[in-house]
């Protein structure tokens, strides 16, 4: 199936481009396709830890389940601090 | 035309219009507007001892709308009868200008106050916008803490700061 990779700030400077169109497996998980994304960009691996994503514009977690036509999305952290750090699996 | 409540912006800021919005979304509902509390966020000349030359912000729009709104239905979870405006701004911005706009409207003075403290504080967190910084010298993307809108540790501290 096919989704959209949607990227920002540090991960889009990285892909070279905000969006991407990209195969994935039926039943990818976010997590699947940040897995794929890191194989084409390994310079993307050490920001697993601080990632966050969203699904059509929803905030998700990486255990979600997606389905064609999805929008993913990976968001580097944010300027703002307060909370702890925790990693979305 | 009324100005939306939430917003991602191009152009500058007009905070009186949302002044305008908030006040009137409460004028008739309960006690009434009786204060408008507004914060801007102004891009400052230096920070961590670099000279800023300017910035640019990056949304991703639809979460960035979605996050607003989210930070408004805290606040009335919180403060009932608040009502909150959040505007930000993307794209370039020069030193001086304003790249967010919080407007909270209440029925009284301090509850406006602390709404507005408490909406700036979870934008910061929760909000998908990121700052890139343009100083003599280089140029750095501003990264804190992970987006998290579940963290309630993170939520906490907001309504802690806004209550100081």
């Amino acid at each position: 199936m096919r989704i959209t990779i949607r990227l920002f700030a540090r991960l889009r400077e990285i892909a070279g481009s905000g969006e991407l169109v990209r195969e994935v497996p039926a039943q990818a998980t976010v997590q699947a396709a940040w897995r794929a994304l890191v194989a084409e960009f390994p310079a993307m691996a050490s920001h697993e830890p601080s990632i966050s994503s969203a699904v059509n514009a929803e905030f998700a977690r990486m255990s979600a389940v997606l389905k064609d036509g999805d929008e993913v999305a990976f968001l580097p952290p944010v300027s703002g601090g307060g909370g702890k750090r925790r990693v979305h699996v | 035309m009324p100005t939306p409540r939430v917003a991602v912006v191009r152009e500058t800021i007009a905070v009186e219009h949302l002044v305008v919005q908030v006040e009137g979304d409460l004028r008739h509902d309960g006690e009434g507007c009786g204060a408008v509390c507004t914060f801007v966020g102004v891009v400052r000349a230096t920070h961590q001892g670099r000279r800023v030359r300017y910035l640019e912000y990056e949304a991703y729009e639809p979460l960035a709308l979605r996050a607003f709104f989210r930070i408004g239905e805290e606040a009335a979870a919180r403060w009932p009868g608040s009502r909150l405006g959040i505007h930000h701004r993307v794209g370039r911005l020069e030193i001086g200008e304003a790249s967010v706009a919080i407007a909270a409207a209440s029925a009284h003075r301090a509850e406006a106050f602390q709404v507005c403290r408490y909406a700036i504080e979870r934008v910061k967190q929760i909000a998908p916008v990121w700052k890139h910084e343009f100083f003599e010298g280089g140029e750095v993307w501003i990264e804190g803490a992970t987006i998290d809108p579940d963290d309630d540790a993170a939520r906490e501290e907001a309504f802690r700061r806004a209550c100081a």
